[in-house]
């Protein structure tokens, strides 16, 4: 049995546990920081339900070993509203009925936020592709287009 | 499920891990991007003792062009390679490649070293660097060498690197005059294996192809050269004959396996068609 402390900064605040070297960061999240919005889903780096964000950029969180992501910082769902208000994202969900089983939700919530800070004015075709990575069973990805569209929009004016 | 149990290392440079992989051998395994390893091992397909990660010697983290070749370092993320600005519109067929790889979230983590070394016949950068004709460079306990792409692939999830080698960066031969090249895939979905996927490097002289190197990627148990339809191209005149010519000897010489992604008569005949349309998109750019 190999075992490590890590520190993991995750939704800015910095946790630090001793793991197994085989921990997954998907467990990590759930299971040692009790943060279960970050959900599973295949199991095999197909559907992207585990989307966080690590240094910046999007990643399936079942397929990076927390030893891995030591000293990093790494953004989780519960991190994207703030003081009480909903991001841009959250809030195009909701408005646009980006969900209905909800199980997708916070990995494309995820991966969206990542994709528009490369993106910030995307087509509907680049949000596609963006969220290609990202398997939603309910939808049919139309409503899920149209909440990313709505926080693109909103994210520009409001600079 | 729960990867098997193993010892993890972190070292912080090349020569650190080479110490590690002397130290620890066929028990150890390298760890890149990890997004073949890391599922491999959920399955327990793969149960390796050691893991030697190497996230964190990010010198192996580069695109830079350099004396007659473009350099990527081993532990280039595939998105990287997307945004690098040392490819410059020069690198058609690695462009094409790393937009279809796996999809958007993975090549945020996935690294080009590690699509390489893992000689997986299904991965796109075999037949990409088959047709670059590039060369790996690979680090060990006596040093560093070079080895040629065709000379890499050896077997299955097979490679020319020893057990105490590791692969540190890909060297593509920059393209010449009138150069254009092209990869094409069909997979069934995003994030899926290539059904069947043709990677082409050529060069024009005028309307006759002077020089080829054309690679398939998951149509063979080994990733392969297309050699029989690079013959059927190199000086000819390009036209609709000679194309199909390149796509019936693609089809004839590749050797796919039948699964839920198609049969070996269907994945010969789309193997066909890919060739004749990577040849064209190749042919297209390299006339500019």
């Amino acid at each position: 049995m190999s075992k490590h402390t890590v520190t993991i900064t995750v939704n800015g605040e910095a946790h630090t546990r001793e793991i197994d070297s085989r921990t997954l960061l998907v467990h990590f999240i759930r299971e040692d920081l009790s943060l279960t919005g970050t959900h599973i889903g295949c199991d095999t780096t197909s559907c992207g339900a585990c989307t966080v964000i690590m240094e910046g950029r999007s990643v399936k969180s079942c397929t990076v070993f927390a030893v891995t992501a030591d000293g990093k910082e790494v953004e989780t769902i519960e991190g994207m509203a703030q003081n009480g208000n909903l991001h841009p994202l959250q809030e195009g969900f909701w408005e646009k009925h980006g969900l209905q089983c909800g199980y997708c939700t916070p990995g494309m919530i995820m991966n969206a936020k990542y994709f528009l800070s490369k993106n910030p004015n995307p087509t509907e075709e680049e949000i596609r592709w963006g969220i290609s990575g990202n398997l939603c069973r309910c939808t049919g990805y139309n409503k899920i287009v149209e909440a990313i569209q709505y926080a693109a929009e909103k994210l520009q004016e409001e600079g | 499920m729960i990867p098997g149990d193993f010892t993890y290392f972190a070292p912080g440079s090349v020569d650190e891990a080479v110490k590690l992989l002397v130290e620890h051998g066929f028990d150890a395994k390298i760890l890149a991007g990890g997004q073949s390893l890391i599922p491999a091992m959920r399955f327990r397909l793969a149960i390796p003792e050691v893991i030697i990660d190497i996230n964190g010697i990010t010198d192996l983290s580069y695109v830079r062009q350099e004396n007659g070749h473009l350099a990527i370092g081993a532990m280039t993320r595939e998105v990287q390679v997307e945004e690098s600005d040392a490819i410059n519109g020069q690198y058609g067929l690695l462009t094409d490649a790393v937009a279809v790889i796996a999809d958007p979230v993975v090549r945020n983590m996935a690294t080009v070293g590690g699509n390489i070394a893992h000689a997986d016949p299904a991965n796109d950068h075999p037949a990409v660097m088959l047709a670059y004709d590039a060369e790996v460079v690979a680090v060990g306990p006596n040093g560093t060498r070079t080895i040629a792409i065709d000379d890499f692939f050896t077997g299955l999830f097979e490679s020319a690197l020893e057990e105490n080698e590791i692969l540190t960066e890909i060297r593509i031969p920059t393209p010449g005059a009138n150069s254009g090249g092209a990869y094409q895939k069909i997979e069934r979905k995003v994030g899926d294996y290539a059904i069947s996927a043709v990677a082409v490097q050529l060069t024009m002289d005028g309307d006759t192809c002077s020089a080829a190197r054309i690679a398939l990627t998951n149509v063979s148990a080994v990733p392969m050269r297309a050699t029989d339809a690079e013959a059927a191209l190199i000086g000819k005149t390009i036209s609709d004959d000679v194309l199909e010519a390149a796509g019936q000897a693609a089809a004839a010489e590749c050797d796919p396996s039948p699964d839920l992604r198609g049969s070996i008569d269907y994945k010969r005949d789309l193997t066909r068609v890919l060739t004749k349309r990577t040849i064209r998109m190749a042919v297209d750019r390299a006339k500019g």
